[in-house]
């Protein structure tokens, strides 16, 4: 199961939750699950960066995801 | 992944395609546009730094003979409009929608309250004074520290700190961040040596040298075009639409040159203003900010308070680190304060440490994203206290950076790990630099930090078009800031394998090229050359299948080598290669014209570090300060246009130094700037500066095809600690509140 972090900016909506592990295949499928466990969730993951074993996508999509995977959701990065 | 290997036209120098237009004048800048029957529009700003507005009356105005048109706050849709913008603190299309042009509140002197368009700028100034506003005044809250404080006036009483539970009042701090690692009490605990300290930077604005600058030309079906200097057509093109409750389909952003941006152009200022007028009159109307505008009504970056504690051991191994920063976002929440927790100790491999960050609202001009956004401010308080610990273990101050050094794998302190980075090797480069070996000249200090920004990937377009005669035209849709087009051409020309003088770039329009994000977070070189090389591509694999159907062959028995299709193995031998000239000449009997396009959401930005170091002397008495050398050493991936990225090295050196050691707002108790023009906020001039030293170091990134990280933010980032620490070592007193400007360090030195 992949190892998904949360960053503090998403205490709003989930409190001290900061680890849990999910089962998904693609990124798409862990987002699902996330929003079954935390419906309040969602509109944070609308607008979200995340690192995904190293590499940081802005809007990741369907990125595959293995057991070891580790996921770390970050503030949005854009820049001047 | 990409390898360090030769290329015949990435790591050229070329002439910029816009450089000859630019130093002849012939290039078009915003407010350079003049149209048929064109009338010109300003805005009335407000006198106060914080009032309600009780009633606005334009009669006045459009009374005047000439003046066309008049709007104020209830010009505007109804409702909230839906949506977020681009850059660090991001904020809500709303809150842009009322810094542009104030409701019922005006939060900052110089706030727009009215916008009038006539047929001479002169006449429209008049009409301003036309215009009759009621105001309320209220306290204004100017400091960050005092408006985080209990019982401080209110910027926006329904701002309410984004928190698990909302908190029973409002106040003035609009959210929080925090990040940590490890165990900060054990950490302090195992140190040798504890440096605690408070830094403070001032608000520093963009600089420019181009003013805020638009024409609108709307006709009466409400469709219109709008000609703007701006980092992102297409997002000013939406923003615009959003806020005027607009299909955006009926809107055209033609991009124009730009005089500068660094950030500052992410956000939409007069554009809806124009449309609105323009609408009105039944004319374009062409508006342009004034200097005086820009400073006062136009995003700067935040000023900071930060507290530091740092925890080091003998040999210099950084134990714990924490830090405490404050910024402010202006009227409008949006202080890049994430950016610059998750930047403050991202050069280091760290075990324990703690960031919190406040975004706080004062009555001051909403902040814009400036190179870098938030990481100058908290890396100039982390690079300081490391410096005054190196210079208290007596270590020198890179090797002390190079104990902490992060590498690929190190767990970067905002989650992840890094892939291949370029710190060390920016280190070693700036250790073995020949400046860095001089002898330090005698009464002056020598000052080194490091620098580091994420970059970014985001989306991009671009279209390549094969001429008739072989040469090539490609159209992308980042607007040029500095230098992409040659960036592009290059990119171009290696991928197709021909020369950069056979390839021309253009920036289109919304309506002429594929979706791009702005031209900002170092992602352009990235992630539209990763568009472009794409589109390349895409050429190339047409023009096998045309050579192919020449030949009368499989495409897969053809090849690309030098620009030219030639056969694979096996192919009868007669058969001679196919130019580009050659193919484009037959493109009617081969299946039309020939041409590539790509779209990306590229990911894979490669993080861009930097070591800085420079030679300051100051005169006790005066205070002045003489920059006698200064050396930037940066991390490029993959320089594809090496005297733009030196270019960029240097001039965001110059920003910083100036950030450093003159700029800053000067606001008198009723939270009134007093040093709105270039005279009174000293930029740096030619003279006032050596020529700042480069070294670019080449880490590839694996994720692009030539390598590149993005190299346009980073250099902002070291200056400001660069410069304390040098004028600190310099003076044997350590300084920790920009700027260091002459008056500032005279009384450092009295209170001493």
């Amino acid at each position: 199961m992949a190892q998904v972090t949360f960053p503090d900016h998403f205490r709003s909506a989930i409190g001290d939750v900061r680890e849990t592990r999910i089962d998904a295949a693609n990124y798409r499928d862990l987002v699902i699950k996330l929003k079954e466990n935390w419906p309040q969730l969602a509109p944070l993951l609308e607008r979200t960066a995340v690192a995904i074993d190293g590499q940081i996508y802005q809007d990741a999509f369907i990125e595959p995801l293995n057991p070891e995977s580790e996921v770390f959701f970050m503030p949005r990065i854009e820049g001047g | 992944m990409a390898e360090a290997v030769e290329y015949k036209q990435i790591g050229s120098s070329p002439v910029r395609p816009d450089g000859v237009d630019k130093v002849t004048g012939r290039a078009q800048f915003g407010a350079d546009l003049m149209l048929p029957n064109m009338i010109h529009g300003k805005v009335l700003r407000s006198p106060h730094a914080h009032a309600k507005i009780k009633s606005i009356d334009l009669s006045g105005a459009l009374a005047i003979d000439g003046v066309f048109a008049a709007i104020s706050g209830a010009d505007f849709p109804g409702g909230v409009p839906d949506g977020e913008v681009s850059g660090e603190g991001g904020g809500t299309l709303d809150d842009v929608a009322k810094n542009i042009m104030a409701r019922d509140k005006v939060v900052y002197h110089g706030h727009a309250v009215a916008a009038v368009a006539a047929s001479t700028p002169h006449l429209a100034e008049a009409a301003l004074a036309a215009i009759k506003v009621e105001y309320e005044p209220l306290t204004p809250v100017l400091d960050v520290v005092a408006a985080m404080a209990e019982g401080s006036p209110l910027v926006d009483d329904e701002n309410f700190t984004k928190l698990p539970e909302k908190p029973a009042n409002p106040s003035n701090v609009a959210s929080v961040g925090k990040l940590e690692r490890g165990n900060l009490d054990a950490g302090f605990a195992a140190a040798d040596l504890i440096i605690e300290r408070e830094y403070k930077c001032p608000m520093a604005h963009q600089g420019y040298i181009e003013p805020h600058a638009c024409v609108a030309s709307m006709d009466e079906t409400g469709r219109g075009t709008v000609w703007c200097s701006t980092q992102g057509h297409f997002e000013f093109r939406a923003a615009t639409a959003k806020i005027l409750d607009r299909d955006m389909a009926d809107l055209k952003f033609v991009a124009t040159e730009i005089g500068g941006g660094f950030g500052g152009k992410t956000v939409v200022y007069l554009e809806p203003l124009a449309v609105l007028l323009s609408e009105k009159a039944g004319r374009p109307v062409k508006m342009a900010m004034s200097r005086e505008e820009v400073f006062r009504a136009t995003g700067p970056t935040s000023a900071t308070v930060a507290r530091v504690k740092l925890g080091v051991k003998n040999d210099g191994t950084i134990t714990a680190a924490s830090a405490w920063i404050a910024y402010e976002a202006g009227a409008f929440a949006g202080a890049p304060h994430m950016p610059g927790a998750m930047s403050i100790f991202a050069p280091y491999d760290l075990e324990n440490f703690c960031v919190e960050t406040f975004d706080v609202l004062v009555n001051k001009p909403k902040v814009a994203a400036y190179r870098a956004p938030g990481a100058p401010q908290s890396m100039h308080a982390f690079e300081c206290a490391l410096d005054e610990a190196a210079q208290q273990l007596d270590i020198d101050p890179i090797d002390l950076r190079m104990v902490n050094a992060a590498d690929e794998g190190t767990t970067a302190p905002y989650g992840p790990k890094f892939p291949p980075i370029g710190f060390k090797a920016c280190l070693e480069a700036a250790k073995r630099h020949p400046n860095y070996n001089a002898p330090i000249p005698a009464g002056a200090g020598r000052g080194v930090a490091a620098g580091f920004w994420f970059n970014i990937g985001m989306q991009s377009s671009a279209e390549v078009h094969l001429n008739e005669n072989g040469t090539v035209m490609v159209i992308e849709g980042s607007p040029d800031i500095g230098g992409s087009r040659a960036s592009m051409c290059l990119m171009a020309a290696e991928t197709l394998g021909v020369e950069y003088d056979s390839v021309r770039a253009q920036v289109g329009d919304t309506e002429s090229t594929g979706f791009c994000n702005v031209t900002g977070g170092s992602r352009t070189t990235f992630a539209t050359g990763m568009a472009v090389t794409q589109a390349c591509e895409d050429v190339i694999a047409e023009c096998k299948k045309r050579a192919a159907m020449t030949w009368g062959v499989d495409a897969d028995q053809v090849e690309w080598e030098d620009g030219r299709a030639v056969p694979g193995p096996g192919v009868n031998a007669d058969v001679k290669p196919l130019s580009l000239a050659d193919l484009a000449g037959s493109t009617a009997k081969t299946g039309g014209p020939i041409q590539g396009r790509a779209s990306v959401n590229a990911q894979g930005a490669g993080a861009s570090f930097s070591l800085n170091f420079a030679d300051l002397r100051v005169d006790p008495e005066t205070g002045k300060v003489d920059v006698l050398s200064y050396t930037a050493v940066q991390d490029a991936g993959k320089a594809i246009h090496p005297a733009y990225v030196e270019g960029q090295m240097q001039g965001g050196a110059v920003q910083g130094i100036g950030w450093a050691l003159n700029e800053e707002y000067v606001y008198n108790d009723a939270g009134v700037m007093e040093n709105a023009g270039f005279l009174d906020y000293r930029i740096p001039v030619a003279s006032d500066l050596p020529m700042i030293s480069t070294e670019i170091v080449e880490v590839p990134n694996p994720s692009h095809p030539y390598g590149v990280r993005g190299v346009g933010e980073t250099p902002i980032v070291a200056p400001l600690a660069v410069v304390t620490n040098a004028v600190s070592r310099a003076l044997d007193h350590r300084m920790t509140t920009l700027p260091l400007s002459p008056p500032n360090i005279v009384a450092a030195l009295e209170d001493n």
